[in-house]
């Protein structure tokens, strides 16, 4: 699903460069649930945005669903992003002034849904978050949780491959944290694709694999996969 | 463009910020609104003077004698010219010539004008009968000067509707009634009135004929009218090349001798002031579009403002999968909306303006009916839909460069 190759990014600030991805390989298998881990200023969130098509990169190669990405045009990214790809943040970036239902539905007015048809599915969605009696309030009479559910909520809509949550349990506490993580299971459950940028490790812990970022490389991959081969037996059995 | 999510987030971000969205607004209509009352009162100006023109033929050629300034065949500069009735007759033969009369204001050491115990000071004018068509003068009363007046030397007059109102305050009927010219009775045949200035009602006609012989002017008259009715332009500038040469042969001036006869030619003229307005129109359109440039500034400025509040809305957008087209378009309909809802208060408001000054403003000489017309109306309308826009092009193409990596950056 998604495969980095020799992925290099420089930020240059005025005169002063900064060598961020040092060459990063990976391979993410369609239906994985990935988890990133690094300190700051690893590069985690870089990788993030590459693989988001929020950024570019300067060398190397990346392909998306077998699809080559590389220095596209905005409109072609903004598609792909709209198409493939689900964001979930820390600070979960609803728009304050849209309510719960209509920000679910952002993403379907740029698929040009019509209006009618595109509440329907955030109100659909929305249920299956369990926010439905939420769905006429504004972002900031919401929970923290509650936001979290909500940015979900609009990642699942446009059905994407791949769900990129940069730190998305950063500013919840541990039991909503763990609600959240519940949630991606499911998701991950129906056969789309998480990546998890996280520095915590109870959260990294939930995932199949673990991949450690230092200085811009990939440092160690640790699959724990547990609860993966655990559910592969039971179907063998 | 009518998308209702659209409007909805317009209508949200101009709600969340009413004060800014109103006084960038106001810069906006008030450039219209001083656009739409300047041209509206050019437009007065221009009424009121198109009025002045119409109280007379607007084609006609005033010829008065002057005093010649170079010699000529041997008389020396410095020479008084003298029309007679003989002058009239010559110019009259002129072609596109319709129409022609004798004109000599009287300045008479007593020029009261009296009836019983009223009197008055008023201009005396002798003429020839057609010289009513010069004035288009309409009678409330009795009738014009005539031909047999002029032949007859009768003593008759013809009163101007406030000399009327002057002398016969406690009687209604005028016409065979005398009044005295100077000392001299003359007997009332009519009352006009005039569609032009009060001026040309506080006067009174007699036929020239009888002037000449009451007030001892010999044949000589100072002004000599003429009437070209549809001459254009430059059948009119012909007439006066004519009425020179004819002039000079009798006179024995010299022809390019611009002294010797003061011609007024009502066309050149009206065309003057036709060029005038045109030319006060264009200042008044410029000065209008440079204020609205400034409110227009102003949008672009607050638009700027806006993108940069809005960066990391914007950068969810793009991350949600917006194209620029679709951030470009959400920024310059906000502006558009902004500039076209302003605007047209700014119009309306202009317009209101006008129509309390022309419904309560009593009709002055040189200002009436001052209005827009649907024309500019509409021009103002685009102007606006294309000033917002331009508003709103430097702020969208900013937003849509913004990075949803840099918008979305914590922090």
């Amino acid at each position: 699903m998604i495969s980095l190759n020799n992925i290099n990014k420089t930020y240059y600030t005025g005169s002063n460069s900064l060598h961020v991805l040092k060459g990063v390989d990976l391979n993410i298998e369609k239906g994985e649930l990935v988890s990133i881990m690094g300190s700051s200023g690893s590069g985690k969130s870089t990788l993030l945005n590459i693989i988001g098509m929020l950024d570019n990169y300067d060398e190397g190669e990346f392909h998306l669903n077998g699809e080559f990405i590389q220095n596209m045009s905005e409109k072609k990214a903004a598609y792909y992003r709209n198409k493939f790809i689900g964001f979930v943040f820390q600070s979960f970036n609803l728009i304050s002034f849209k309510n719960a239902m209509e920000n679910v539905a952002l993403p379907l007015y740029y698929q040009k849904v019509s209006r009618k048809k595109r509440n329907m599915r955030a109100m659909e969605y929305l249920e299956r978050m369990g926010l439905t009696e939420w769905a006429h309030h504004l972002p900031n009479e919401l929970s923290g949780g509650q936001k979290q559910r909500l940015a979900i909520a609009r990642a699942l809509i446009s059905e994407p491959k791949v769900i990129l949550a940069d730190e998305p349990t950063g500013a919840l506490d541990s039991s909503t944290s763990m609600e959240v993580m519940e949630l991606f299971h499911e998701i991950n459950d129906m056969g789309i694709t998480i990546l998890i940028v996280t520095h915590e490790r109870d959260i990294a812990a939930k995932t199949d694999r673990i991949i450690k970022l230092k200085d811009g490389i990939v440092d160690s991959i640790i699959a724990n996969g547990e609860r993966k081969k655990w559910l592969a037996d039971q179907v063998m059995a | 463009m009518f998308d209702l999510d659209k409007w909805q987030e317009i209508f949200s971000t101009i709600r969340k910020n009413k004060l800014r969205t109103a006084l960038t607004g106001f810069s906006v209509a008030w450039g219209i609104f001083m656009l739409v009352v300047l041209l509206g009162s050019g437009y007065g100006l221009e009424n009121g003077v198109k009025r002045e023109f119409q109280g007379d033929a607007v084609n006609y050629i005033a010829v008065n004698a002057g005093v010649t300034s170079v010699p000529y065949k041997g008389m020396k500069a410095g020479r008084y010219i003298q029309f007679t009735n003989e002058d009239r007759n010559i110019l009259h033969r002129i072609e596109h010539v319709e129409k022609s009369s004798s004109r000599t204001y009287l300045f008479q050491e007593n020029n009261i004008i009296s009836y019983k115990n009223e009197y008055g000071t008023f201009d005396i004018i002798s003429i020839s009968p057609d010289y009513r068509h010069l004035e288009s003068l309409t009678m409330i009363n009795g009738r014009f000067l005539n031909e047999k007046d002029i032949t007859d030397y009768r003593k008759t007059v013809a009163l101007g509707r406030l000399v009327y109102e002057a002398l016969f305050k406690n009687e209604e009927k005028a016409v065979g009634k005398y009044i005295k010219v100077s000392g001299v009775p003359f007997q009332v045949v009519g009352v006009f009135d005039d569609p032009g200035q009060d001026r040309d009602l506080r006067r009174i006609y007699i036929p020239i004929s009888t002037a000449q012989r009451v007030f001892n002017m010999g044949n000589t008259i100072n002004t000599v009218d003429l009437m070209l009715g549809e001459a254009d332009m430059e059948q009119s500038l012909h007439v006066v090349e004519d009425v020179k040469q004819a002039m000079s042969n009798k006179h024995k001036f010299d022809p390019e001798d611009n002294r010797a006869l003061f011609i007024f030619n009502s066309i050149e003229n009206y065309k003057q002031f036709m060029d005038l307005f045109a030319g006060i129109r264009m200042f008044i359109w410029i000065i209008g579009i440079g204020t609205i440039i400034a409110g227009i500034v102003g949008v672009s400025n607050i638009m700027m403002i806006v993108v940069k509040e809005r960066t990391k809305e914007i950068g969810i957008r793009k991350a949600l999968g917006a194209t620029p087209g679709t951030i470009i378009s959400l920024i310059l309909q906000e502006s558009v909306v902004i500039t076209a809802f302003a605007g047209y208060i700014g119009l309306v408001a202009g317009v209101g303006l006008l129509e309390v000054v022309s419904k309560t403003l009593p009709a002055h000489d040189y200002f009436a009916n001052p209005e827009i017309n649907l024309n500019i109306a509409i021009a103002a309308t685009v102007l606006l839909v294309i000033a917002g826009a331009i508003a709103g092009y430097v702020p969208a193409r900013k937003a849509a460069t913004v990075k949803p990596v840099v918008a979305l950056r914590d922090e």
